[in-house]
């Protein structure tokens, strides 16, 4: 015979200020099974906890209820507690009386016949509670992270430096990511490049980082602890473990006017090319969309020269598996630079750029070797026009966002051209100046004060080209909205940081959610930043939503530490709400009659197939069986199985069915 | 094909050639026009800077009596006209309260089934893939498409092309043998209203947009609404006194510009009505363009 215990939980006025708690525990008291019934004001308090942990031992109580706030909220509280008295924890249940009754009704009698009726079917359904137990469930220890910018590379290091392997996926020919294209980096103005490639070659030194560049993600199998995934190696047509990374390919190419994604297009490369001089790993990769070769048969001239034969033109695409423990996604943005501000102009006229173009240009690794040249005939630009929030921030046209980054970068580029070209001038529109951050205002300050560039708070309305002149139009806000025009050489937009172009695509193959720009979404925005819903998978930098080169890195190694903290245990425990079919004594073995509906049902391929055989191995049925480890709990083939040979632990049909008929 | 068809004022006034011309090609290609009956002003100007509810009003009898007549698409080619239309269409659909009490106003109701088209959506949907349109005389001319304010904007309510750097107007030109340049002033202010009050601004605002268009080598501005096309035209005096330059260039409404490549005569067109002689810089070339221009300069002199 059930021995219940329920306590109702006043939740201060939460619950005691609608429902009268006194009546409640008074009715539960009288509920068949149940032995004792009291209230307080905070069950969750110590004292509260106390009260149930003691009652369990006098009452010798069999199963509690406590009727209090919704069990995301406290669940493990209160099973903790019943554990702690020895109670198996999952014959704890709670009665939600708070989100679901005192915090939607009014004061009247029948909020608290409500609560006595939630009550009444918590009661009955803990009465049919089995004890149940953890799974464990072995780790694998080994991390993969996506993406092989700063924050990727940033995590991939802490982990690994923890003493775990990692496997380091990076889509592009190179790790180094936008990082890598900066010329130098607010608010300290330190060259990105040398503060980045130590990084970068510790990341290809490091005994316990595999590096897979030129490489995506194909699939994900599996939960946290075991997941398995596959690696598309995307053939580079280079054998990279011949390559001695000479360069003479990319020298000897014919084919020299492709424009190169690392220069944003500012600069040319060859078919066969490294983005960059100082490229990680520094082996080159044949681009088919341009090779001579891939689109007319003939040409090879770089496996000619090649010293070590390593040009192999019929390489294919590798599958990699490999088995994992921990996921970091860290796979970046992409900047807006599309036909969004036709007013802009945009693509065409060449002058107009972005800011990424900008730090191109900036850069000693560029096309123009640092100098401030315009793209379209090489002039050094007497003015420039920097406007903010090109698209940030704008709902009619752009996007909703802030992208963060763009007012400390646009001072940034107005002071680099000021100290290039001194005489030259810097005009600068904006809406809001946004410089939260260590030693952001007062860069931005210096951008002004020291360095002269003209900051105009207004929108810019249209550009276009006149006598050789970008002719800008725009308001000055801070006169009352006086237009103003301004003949510049250059025109640089910053344009705003979107999700990855494959972000959706991406957040699908994981399993995570995403936020409607496409960013993948944290799984609380303040209290759990790093970790995203599905467990076992983080986030870190960019992919997350806009941000800077500190808060990228932080928040990376707050990934890392995440995924250190996961292995640092052999095993893990898994709530033990799954679905089982049942099994019973021969001749019957199980109600199952081996249909297979669940297995085509089952989102997660838990799903397997048991062969029940005699003693002389001869097989009398096959039969479906939960993989455990697999399972989630979501119930499908429960609601699908004809026989009703599976149920849900924890969950049960009896159990599901007495709570209806206890209303 | 047939639309609902809304004239405004100004197609009966000082548009007139809007009409003319609009008529002498829909008779060509298959279009029939029926009038709203006892239809009313638009509001124009006028009404939204008094009365909100007005400027809803006005419009929302002529969507409903078009509706009640069993229209579904309505051609409105003045731009005003249309802006006024497709915002009462708009607001009501919008906003249920205020369509409770404009029909207590009107007397109707306005379910929101006749929608409003302006005259270049109209014209794409009968000649827009180029068949249904005869071409005699290829309109062989540098064109400057001039869209002015209210035809693509705001973009939320029109919802038709792109809001800073329209195209529709440029492909519809191009299928009837003009080469569209690329301008800055596509959706420029022209000074619109403040042609009576202010000529000295619209004198300046519009003289800009000429001056932009003859620099680029445009032969003709060709424009879809009466307002622009009465500043560009009738205030052609005022901009040259303005600037202190003189300006030859013809400002055509787009329908007159189909109808000389289809043939038309220069007079069903409506010419002859304009302030500033459509007449084309010579060409070394001689060609059927070459002839339209002669015709169009014939046509002047009369």
């Amino acid at each position: 015979m059930a021995r219940i215990g329920v306590f109702v939980c006043h939740c201060g006025e939460n619950i005691a200020g609608t429902v009268d708690i006194a009546k409640v525990a008074e009715e539960a008291g009288k509920i068949p099974g149940v032995v004792h019934s009291v209230d307080y004001k905070y069950m969750c308090s110590d004292p509260g906890q106390s009260l149930i942990k003691e009652a369990i031992k006098e009452k010798k109580l069999t199963g509690v209820v406590v009727a209090a706030c919704s069990p995301r909220m406290h669940e493990t509280t209160f099973r903790r507690a019943c554990a702690e008295s020895g109670l198996n924890p999952f014959l704890c249940e709670m009665a939600n009386i708070r989100e679901q009754c005192s915090w939607v009704h009014e004061k009247i009698p029948e909020t608290t016949e409500k609560a006595i009726e939630l009550v009444r079917i918590i009661v009955e359904k803990v009465k049919r509670n089995k004890p149940l137990y953890p799974i464990k469930v072995p780790v694998t220890k080994t991390a993969l992270v996506l993406g092989g910018g700063i924050a990727g590379i940033q995590a991939s290091l802490d982990i690994a430096n923890a003493g775990h392997k990692v496997i380091l996926v990076e889509r592009s020919p190179s790790i180094g990511g936008h990082m890598l294209q900066l010329s130098e980096t607010f608010p300290t103005l330190d060259c990105s490049q040398c503060i980045l490639t130590p990084r970068m070659v510790e990341v290809a030194q490091h005994p316990n980082i595999t590096l897979y560049t030129y490489s995506e993600l194909e699939s994900l199998e599996g939960f946290i602890g075991n997941f398995k995934v596959k690696i598309r190696k995307k053939a580079r047509g280079v054998d990279e473990s011949l390559c001695t990374g000479c360069g003479i390919c990319i020298q000897k190419c014919p084919q020299k006017k492709i424009p190169s994604e690392f220069d944003a297009g500012l600069g040319k490369r060859p078919a066969i090319y490294v983005p960059c001089p100082q490229a990680v790993p520094n082996k080159p990769v044949i681009d088919k969309a341009h090779c001579t070769y891939y689109l007319k048969g003939k040409c090879k001239i770089c496996e000619k020269f090649c010293p070590r034969g390593a040009i192999k033109f019929d390489q294919q695409d590798e599958i990699i598996s490999a088995e994992v423990g921990a996921i970091v996604a860290a796979t970046g943005y992409d900047i807006l630079n599309t036909d969004f501000f036709p007013e802009y102009g945009y693509g065409k006229y060449p002058d107009v750029i972005t800011g990424l173009q900008f730090e191109r240009l900036a850069s000693a690794s560029g096309p123009t070797l640092g100098a401030i040249k315009r793209p379209s005939d090489g002039k050094e630009p007497e003015t420039i026009v920097f406007i903010a929030c090109a698209g940030s921030r704008d709902p009619a046209k752009g996007i909703d966002y802030c992208s963060k980054i763009c007012c400390m970068y646009t001072a940034k580029h107005a002071m680099l051209y000021k100290h290039k070209v001194h005489h030259g001038r810097a005009y600068v529109f904006y809406m809001d100046i946004r410089a939260g951050g260590k030693m952001y205002e007062e860069f931005v300050r210096r951008a002004i004060e020291e360095d002269g560039a003209i900051y105009i708070r207004g929108r810019v309305s249209r550009i276009y080209e006149e006598d050789g002149k970008l002719i800008v139009k725009g308001a000055d806000t801070l006169l009352g909205g006086q237009p103003i025009e301004i003949k510049a050489d250059m025109v640089v937009l910053a344009t705003a940081m979107v999700a990855h172009k494959d972000a959706e695509e991406l957040a699908q193959k994981l399993k995570v959610s995403y936020d409607p720009y496409h960013f993948l979404s944290e799984a609380h925005p303040k209290l759990r930043p790093v970790e995203t819903n599905t467990a076992g998978i983080f986030v870190a930098g960019a992919c997350q939503a806009p941000k800077d080169i500190p808060e990228a890195v932080a928040q990376a190694s707050g990934a890392a530490s995440k995924v250190c903290a996961l292995f640092s245990s052999d095993e893990l425990s898994r709530e033990p709400v799954i679905a089982v079919v049942n099994r019973s004594a021969p001749p019957v073995f199980s109600t199952c009659t081996g249909c297979f509906l669940c297995e085509k049902a089952c989102p997660y391929q838990a799903i397997e197939r048991e062969e029940i055989r005699d003693r002389k191995g001869n097989l009398i049925k096959v039969v479906a069986k939960v993989n455990p480890g697999l399972c989630q709990g979501c119930g499908t083939c429960v609601s699908l199985c004809r026989v009703k040979a599976i149920d849900l632990q924890g969950f049960t049909n009896e159990q599901v069915y007495a709570e209806v008929l206890a209303l | 094909m047939k639309f609902g068809y809304y004239p405004g004022c100004t197609l009966l006034g000082t548009a007139r050639e809007f009409e003319e011309s609009l008529f002498a090609i829909a008779k060509r290609i298959g279009l029939e026009l029926e009038a709203i009956p006892d239809w009313n002003c638009c509001g124009a100007t006028a009404a939204h800077n008094l009365s909100h509810l007005l400027s809803i009003a006005l419009p929302a009898r002529n969507l409903a009596l078009a509706e009640k007549s069993g229209m579904e698409e309505i051609l409105v080619p003045c731009s005003a006209c249309y802006s006024r239309l497709a915002t009462a269409r708009f607001e009501l659909l919008e906003n249920e309260n205020l369509r409770k009490e404009v029909s207590e106003l009107i007397e109707m109701e306005y379910q929101g089934t006749a929608r409003v088209l302006n005259i270049i959506e109209g014209l794409n949907k009968v000649i827009g893939d180029g068949s249904g349109v005869k071409i005699q005389k290829p309109f062989e001319h540098k064109v400057a498409c001039y869209y002015g304010c209210l035809l693509v904007r705001p973009p939320k309510v029109v919802k038709f092309d792109r809001a800073e750097d329209p195209q529709s107007m440029d492909e519809l030109l191009k299928k009837i043998g003009a080469t569209p340049i690329d301008w800055a002033f596509k959706v420029e202010c022209c000074g619109a209203g403040f042609s009576v009050s202010r000529t000295d601004l619209v004198a300046k605002l519009s003289g800009r947009i000429i001056e932009d268009a003859t620099k680029r080598g445009a032969e003709a501005i060709i424009v879809a609404c009466p307002m622009c096309h009465s500043n560009l035209d009738m205030r052609r005096g005022e901009i040259e006194k303005a600037s202190g330059k003189k300006y030859s260039i013809p400002v055509l409404y787009l329908t007159q510009a189909i109808g000389l490549a289809m043939g038309i005569d220069e007079k069903e067109l409506g010419l002859q009505r304009h302030l500033v002689p459509v007449v084309f810089p010579e060409k070394p070339k001689t060609g059927e363009g070459a002839q339209a221009k002669e015709k169009a300069t014939e046509a002047v002199e009369e």
